[in-house]
């Protein structure tokens, strides 16, 4: 066994110098958030020399991304619930029922999680501008629980599968209905299935970028990312403010992932061996 | 008796559908409905947005003879493949390292484990502007630290020279995902048996030989699904490019990828059959990585039983 610790020195020199290619990319871009443009220009590697906030105001208040903010927060958090309730629900049926229609409802739900759905952004476009949903965050919320069902009923249906059967029955025989037991007995068991997939579905939908820049044409409208490509031609040359904006955007995933990283590294091994 | 062959049997009809029907709702008007109907729009010729006959298949016909496809199409093409490739050599092998190192090495796992896989939770299109302020010619940071430590001939403009631009996108997008293929791995790695690998070491196998004969082999369904998620991940590739060249895929098209290609065509081309020669364009992307991630699929499994027995 001690010639394994032995050995283990040039692993960790190792793992240290690719911990710095991760890592040094994102201190960087937090560092520079501090720092003014000219003091960028004159030394690009230096440190802030002061805990400068004014890039974040111009970045908050004059780059609109305030607003950004609250669309990306509005739309994330009430699709992650959306798409979760309505998840949950089905995937109960999934497991509890074994009749083939749904079990044929549960393949095709599964089959998204294979097609590339977002080839279909042309016809959702038209779709938008007849329900008059162009430019309206409820629109994006809509696509965006429906894109969450496949990955999370898949999840959620498998956690149900693995409940003992015998608790339901006991709930039925002591007079509760379908709903009753599913809302008393079944919710508060699957809450750690339902931590992994919150979590692990708030992340692709603070970031996507693809959606709202199809569909959402006016500025008040935008979410952070589709934000963040407007920013970008505007203030190109104004990098302190640019690192503000891209810090903005990424703080709440830093802290989503400081809190729940148990959530999204299952979320991610799940969802991999699909 | 009644009650109790009730309890054991299914749950009655109505109520299943009235469970599932919020979910059918949302995934058939906001996935089925679009996907199916992108199908039919690429079989007419169209006017602006009014339909005229069906041409069957004369929009696959122009994506493929007519300009600017008949050279965006290649060219945007051989990108996605190029990203594929560069994925497979650097980003998957690189993953699989690093999850060998840190297999067994005791407490720090984990935490190294999480400082790798930080990139993957920033949106991608953050990790294409800051990749593209980091390697900015003028101050970057990058050029900054190779003139610092005296390599001053590789302070190259890398995003503005078409040979070195792809590469660039190929190094950005393996800075992102390097933790997926780890985290992978280091489960597959996770769940080979202690006595399989000591058995091993006591019929006399070295490292080497021990991975070929023994890890390999047992990481090759990891290995499989790694590949298909890389190959979807690189055909659909999409913010990283439009952040570090635009929409055109600058310098001179040397970013250009399938689905820059396809949201040029329709939302910015202002050509009047944009419609269907985009909804051609997205129907072929579809079927492309539908038809390789199934083959890929179903040979992978030949492959493990075949390894398996």
């Amino acid at each position: 066994m001690r010639r394994f610790s032995i050995l283990n020195a040039p692993k960790h020199v190792l793992l240290w110098i690719y911990a710095l290619v991760s890592l040094s990319p994102l201190m960087i871009m937090v560092l520079n958030s501090f720092r003014t443009t000219q003091q960028m220009a004159r030394d690009p590697l230096g440190l802030p020399e002061s805990f400068n906030l004014v890039s974040y105001q111009k970045a908050w208040i004059t780059a609109s991304f305030e607003t950004y903010f609250f669309n990306s927060m509005f739309v994330t958090i009430t699709s992650v619930f959306i798409g979760t309730s309505v998840s949950l629900l089905a995937a109960y049926v999934f497991a509890r029922s074994k009749r083939r229609i749904f079990a044929l409802l549960e393949g095709l739900f599964l089959s998204g999680l294979l097609l590339p759905v977002f080839l279909a952004i042309l016809p959702l476009f038209y779709l938008f501008d007849a329900l008059g949903l162009i430019s309206n965050l409820w629109g994006l919320i809509a696509v965006y629980s429906a894109l969450s069902i496949p990955f999370s009923s898949f999840i959620l249906a498998a956690f149900f599968r693995q409940l003992p059967i015998e608790l339901e029955e006991a709930a039925r025989i002591d007079g509760a209905g379908y709903f009753r037991t599913f809302f008393s007995i079944l919710l508060p068991l699957v809450r750690p299935a339902i931590a992994t997939v919150v979590v692990f579905r708030f992340v692709p939908i603070w970031n996507d970028f693809f959606y709202p820049l199809m569909l959402m044409r006016d500025r008040a409208s935008y979410t952070l990312p589709v934000g963040l490509t407007r920013f970008f031609g505007e203030y190109q040359t104004d990098w302190a403010t640019l690192f503000a904006g891209l810090t903005i955007t990424t703080i709440p995933l830093v802290i989503l992932f400081l809190v729940a990283s148990k959530q999204l590294v299952s979320g991610l091994t799940a969802g991999m061996s699909k | 008796m009644k009650t109790k062959r009730k309890l054991h049997g299914q749950m009655p009809v109505l109520i299943g559908t009235a469970f599932v029907m919020p979910a059918l709702i949302l995934f058939a008007v906001f996935i089925l409905y679009p996907l199916t109907t992108a199908l039919s729009y690429s079989f007419f010729s169209w006017k602006g947005t009014l339909r005229g006959e069906f041409t069957g298949l004369e929009n696959y016909v122009t994506v493929f003879t007519r300009a600017p496809f008949d050279e965006a199409l290649p060219n945007a093409f051989s990108h996605n493949l190029l990203l594929f490739a560069g994925a497979m050599i650097f980003q998957n092998s690189i993953g699989l390292f690093l999850a060998v190192v840190l297999h067994k090495i005791g407490r720090m796992k984990r935490l190294f484990q999480t400082m790798f896989t930080l990139p993957y939770l920033v949106s991608p299109l953050v990790v294409g502007y800051l990749w593209s302020l980091m390697l900015s010619p003028l101050f970057g940071p990058v050029n900054a630290t190779l003139k610092a430590i005296g390599l001053d001939e590789l302070a190259l403009p890398w995003l503005g020279d078409p040979t070195t631009a792809i590469w660039a996108i190929v190094f950005i997008t393996a800075w992102q995902w390097i933790g997926f293929p780890m985290l992978l791995y280091g489960a597959a790695l996770g769940g080979i048996p202690e006595e399989v690998s000591e058995a091993a070491e006591i019929d006399g196998a070295d490292g080497v030989k021990k991975f070929r004969l023994i890890t390999f082999p047992l990481l090759l369904p990891a290995i499989g699904t790694v590949s298909i998620l890389t190959f979807i991940g690189a055909m659909e590739s999409f913010p990283i490019p439009y952040a570090v060249g635009g929409s055109t895929g600058s310098p001179a098209g040397a970013t250009d990828v399938m689905a820059l290609l396809f949201y040029r065509t329709a939302f910015e081309s202002g050509d009047v059959g944009s419609i269907g020669t985009s909804s051609a364009l997205a129907m072929l992307l579809f079927l492309f990585i539908f038809g390789v991630a199934v083959v890929l699929r179903t040979s992978l499994a030949r492959a493990e039983k075949k390894v398996y027995g």
